[in-house]
This record gives structure tokens, C-alpha cells and sequence, in this order.
């Protein structure tokens, strides 16, 4: 009896997860969609769970209460740590992965055909590199390992090398099942590959890394279905792969680099030259000034960046809010699409902070925007303001979509001195005639703005 | 090669082709959130990880069918609570029309 329905629950978990993701197009639909994806994965599991070859439910049952007690907490955590949450989670369901691999492998190794060996090869490859992967990406982002890429000769070539002979292994035990021996050679050679893909990432560029992560552990599951012929798994593991492959290149493409740039290219040493070492003029003022300047606007963009968040400034940044919407000032936020540390981080911190998001304005819509704004306020963004970008084709950014706050009447850049930021790379926007550096703390001077303009 | 494989081709391409097309039109400012339900989604994987940990057939699968399930399950209830606690984040602003 079970077994005639089973199929037809998996059929209406894969249609739950399609219409999860079809609602989450929009915030007012997308509650729902996380509703009835939570319903399609709960059918799912009572599904497996009533299979006949299931005898023993001892372990089972531990393995979900344990799970739920560590998951819970890790829905808890502050949005500034979404980022390292995230590539936690990647490294659980590619381990996952790995592990069933595994499974099956052991249990039937010899015996398993070309076509199923292969499928199993690509989980096992895909998982074990994303799990390694993944927890060293959790330790950059939460600051366990250095930030910085580390870079070493012939690194892309021991690289290359590794993944290559890791994916010839899959390939020559899919033609030679009994070759059992190559299968812990290809673990090996993915966990290794996983950690050595990592080291040369620098901070900047996690958004793109964590997306195509997100793609790698999705593919991994979904060549689970395939060794395993299951059709749900392929289809869930099908739609995570894709939504990972559309970030990466929404990600790739708002750094203008390439992927090959990302993955190979060690953005780190930043060219000394394109920082000329001649001291250039600069205006500066204080928050009393800025509060001044701030109330006789009647247009303004605050343009934050991650900066903003590490300075824990994202409450204070939304009383300021507050105060100019109730002096009828227009205030939009002018959102990069990597300002944070991974796709959309910003939204969330901002949405946070009680920032209504019909405020927070995408970076091309905006920027039509801004040559009709009085005042745009830079808070702890750098690269994504700098008009060379889109001026000087010798700078390392060139090329890279910006917000255009320079086209904006005043510019306000909330900063900690004139010392480049993360990039290395010194921000024309801070030397022009119409703008005003604002030194400090993102926190304690959006505060002292706020105190001056409540103060009369 | 055979046809449950080639079934299976045929279902993750066409379910690729309908992610691809339904994940370009969410909006960027549910990024984030969109990465934290699809990693909830992909521990479906936990309908495979069920079998090998209750089979009771050998220890060894059995226990890394069960670290398996616990791994799913951790994204399952960690990943769906995240997303909808950051949803519930988001608020129109009160005043409309503007």
C-alpha cells in the first residue's frame, strides 16, 4: 500500500519546492512559499520513513533529535552571521552527500554498474570538495583563518592538477568497477582539493564563492538521486544547483570579474601603482555640519556598505531615518548587489534594523535617481562608490557596476580616515569639490548627526 | 546506458531549466533568504540518508546513514526557521502611497 503512494508524495513534495521558490519572487508571497515548502519536505520525510526496509527507527530518531537540537540554534543567530551560517549549512548537506555515498558504495562495491558508479563518483567528488570548501569558507567569514588570500607558486597548477586527477579516478571507476581502491583516492583528493580552492579566496570575494558553493551542494544532491533513483532528490537537488549558478553570476557580474578571474586569480595583491603617492586635497567636516547640511536636503541616499554593519551602526542609521522622514525628507538606501558578505546580505541587515524595504532601492534604479538627490551619505561602502570605475580604465576596478553617488549635489562619506580600504584601492570620490569626508566611527558619528538635527 | 538513468536525465534538466527560469525572477533583495530555503529544500537528501540509516543491514552504513540524516536535518529545521525569521524582518513602511 505505502509503496503505491510514495511516489505520489515525492511528485507533490517537488511540486511544493517549485511553488516555494515561484512565491519567494516577491516579500508578500514569499512566508508562503517557505510554508509550503516546509509541508512538501515534511510529507516527504513521513513518506520515508513508512518504506518497509525501514526495521530500525532507533537511530533514525536519534540522528532528527540531535539534528533539531543543533538546527535550532543555528536559525538563531544574528544576521551579521547569516554569511558563516550559510557556509555551515553547505558543508552539512554536502556531507550528506558524501556520507550516502559512501553508504552505497560499501554496500555494494563491485557490483555497481558504469553508469550509477559514475553518478556516485560526481556525489562523492561534489560533496567531499564542498564540505572542505565550505568549512573554510565558515573560517574566513567568521575570522578563524586569515581574511587575506594566501597565495604560493604553481598553486593553480597543484589546483588544476588535484581536481583533474580526482575526476579521471571517477571516470576510470565508473569503466572499471572493480578498480575498488580508486574510491579513497577520490575522497581524498575532493577534501584536499575542497580546502586548497579556498585558500587563495580572498574576503571580498565570498559572496560569489558561497553561491557556487551553494550550486556544488545541490548538484551533489542531485546526483544522489540518480544513483540512488530517486527523482525527488534530483529535482530538489536540480533547483538548489541552479539557484546557486544564477547568484554566482549575479555576484561575478556586479564585481565585473570572471569566474576563472575569482577562482584563479588571487585578487589580493592589489597593483602599488594605482595608488599615487602624492597627498590630494580633500574637504572635511564635522557631524554638527553634516546635520546641517542634512536638514535642508530633500532628497537623500544612503549608501551603506559592510563597513556599516562591523561598526554595529544599522539602528543608529535607522533613528537618522526616522528623523529625516519626519522632517518630510525623501530617504532611499542604494543597495550594491555585494555589499555585504553574501547575495542580498545587506537587505537583510537593513530589514533588521526596521528599515522598510520598499526603501532599499536596487543599484540601477538608483542610480537614475541620483543625479536628483541633494545629499548621498556613503556609510562604510568604499569600492562600489568609486567613480573610477567607470572613468579610469587603468584602475583595477574598472569596468565594475558602481552606485553613482558622485552625481549626486553633495556627497557625505562617513569614514575612519583616508587610508584605503579592503581592496587597496584609493577612491577618487573622496578628493572631489563635492565632497565632504566625515571622519569617525560609522556608529558614534550617525549618532552625533542624529543628536544635532533632534537637538533643535 | 539505461532508462532509469535516462528518466532521470530528463527530469534534471527540465527541473533545471524551470529553476533557472523561476530563481531570475526573485527579487535581489530576497538573496539571501533564497540561498537559506534552496539549502533547505536540497537536504531532501534526508529521504535517502532514511534508508541506509534504518536498514539495519550493517553497522557502518547505519551510522553514516544516520550522521547523514543528522546533517539534513540540522539544514531542514535551521534552514526553514532562518528563512522565515528573515522574512518576517522584512516590513513595508507605514506610509503609502509616496
Amino acid at each position: 500500500m505505502i509503496d503505491a503512494i510514495v511516489p505520489f508524495i515525492g511528485l507533490a513534495a517537488a511540486v511544493s519546492f517549485v511553488l516555494a521558490l515561484r512565491w519567494m519572487s516577491a516579500v508578500p508571497t514569499a512566508r508562503r512559499g517557505v510554508l509550503v515548502g516546509v509541508a512538501g519536505m515534511a510529507l516527504a520525510v513521513i513518506g520515508a520513513l513508512l518504506r518497509p526496509e525501514i526495521i530500525d527507527y532507533r537511530f533514525i530518531g536519534a540522528a532528527l533529535v540531535f539534528g533539531t537540537v543543533i538546527g535550532v540554534p543555528m536559525a538563531m543567530m544574528p544576521m551579521t552571521a547569516v554569511p558563516q551560517r550559510t557556509a555551515l549549512s553547505h558543508s552539512f548537506g554536502a556531507l550528506a552527500a558524501a556520507l550516502v555515498g559512501t553508504a552505497e558504495f560499501y554496500l555494494h562495491a563491485g557490483s555497481i554498474d558504469g553508469g550509477t558508479m559514475l553518478a556516485l563518483g560526481l556525489e562523492v567528488l561534489l560533496g567531499s570538495l564542498t564540505f572542505t570548501a565550505s568549512l573554510m569558507a565558515f573560517g574566513k567569514l567568521q575570522e578563524l583563518l586569515p581574511q587575506r588570500p594566501i597565495t604560493f607558486r604553481f598553486q593553480n597548477y597543484l589546483n588544476i592538477s588535484l581536481i583533474v586527477t580526482a575526476v579521471v579516478c571517477v571516470l576510470l571507476l565508473a569503466i572499471q568497477p572493480q578498480w575498488t581502491f580508486l574510491f579513497p583516492v577520490i575522497v581524498i583528493l575532493a577534501l584536499s582539493f575542497g580546502i586548497l580552492f579556498i585558500i587563495p579566496i580572498g574576503g571580498a570575494d565570498m559572496p560569489t564563492v558561497i553561491s557556487l558553493l551553494n550550486s556544488y551542494a545541490g548538484l551533489s544532491a542531485a546526483a544522489m538521486g540518480f544513483v540512488l533513483g530517486n527523482t525527488l532528490l534530483i529535482v530538489a537537488g536540480a533547483l538548489d544547483g541552479s539557484s546557486g549558478f544564477i547568484l554566482s553570476m549575479v555576484m561575478s557580474k556586479a564585481m565585473n570579474r570572471s569566474f576563472t578571474n575569482i577562482l584563479f586569480g588571487a585578487f589580493g595583491q592589489v597593483q602599488a601603482k594605482a595608488a599615487s603617492t602624492e597627498a590630494r586635497p580633500y574637504r572635511s567636516a564635522s557631524p554638527a555640519d553634516a546635520a546641517d547640511i542634512l536638514k535642508t536636503a530633500g532628497k537623500v541616499v544612503i549608501v551603506p556598505g559592510y563597513g556599516m554593519a562591523v561598526a554595529q551602526a544599522q539602528h543608529v542609521v535607522h533613528e537618522l531615518y526616522d528623523l529625516l522622514m519626519k522632517e518630510n525628507i525623501d530617504v532611499k538606501f542604494a543597495i550594491h548587489p555585494v555589499a555585504g558578505r553574501m547575495p542580498g546580505h545587506m537587505n537583510v541587515l537593513l530589514a533588521e534594523a526596521n528599515i522598510p524595504y520598499d526603501r532599499l532601492i536596487e543599484m540601477d534604479e538608483i542610480n537614475g535617481e541620483l543625479p536628483m538627490t541633494d545629499v548621498a551619505l556613503v556609510i562604510g561602502a568604499n569600492d562600489v562608490t568609486n567613480p573610477a570605475a567607470r572613468k579610469d580604465p587603468n584602475s583595477p576596478i574598472f569596468g565594475m557596476p558602481i552606485i553613482d553617488v558622485d552625481k549626486a549635489q553633495t556627497v557625505m562619506v562617513i569614514k575612519r580616515s583616508m587610508a584605503p580600504g579592503f581592496s587597496g584601492i584609493d577612491n577618487d570620490l573622496y578628493y572631489m569639490d563635492n565632497t565632504l569626508m566625515i571622519f569617525g566611527d560609522a556608529k558614534s558619528v550617525v549618532q552625533q548627526i542624529v543628536k544635532a538635527i533632534g537637538g533643535k | 546506458m539505461n532508462e532509469q538513468a535516462v528518466g532521470g536525465l530528463y527530469v534534471f534538466i527540465l527541473a533545471t531549466m524551470v529553476g533557472l527560469e523561476i530563481i531570475r525572477r526573485v527579487s535581489p533583495l530576497l538573496h539571501t533568504p533564497l540561498m537559506s530555503l534552496t539549502n533547505a529544500i536540497s537536504a531532501i537528501a534526508i529521504v535517502g540518508s532514511i534508508g541506509f540509516a534504518g536498514s539495519g543491514e550493517d553497522p557502518v552504513v547505519t551510522i553514516l546513514g544516520s550522521v547523514a540524516v543528522f546533517c539534513s536535518m540540522v539544514n531542514i529545521t535551521g534552514g526553514y526557521l532562518i528563512t522565515y525569521r528573515m522574512l518576517s524582518m522584512f516590513k513595508r513602511s507605514k506610509r503609502s502611497g509616496e
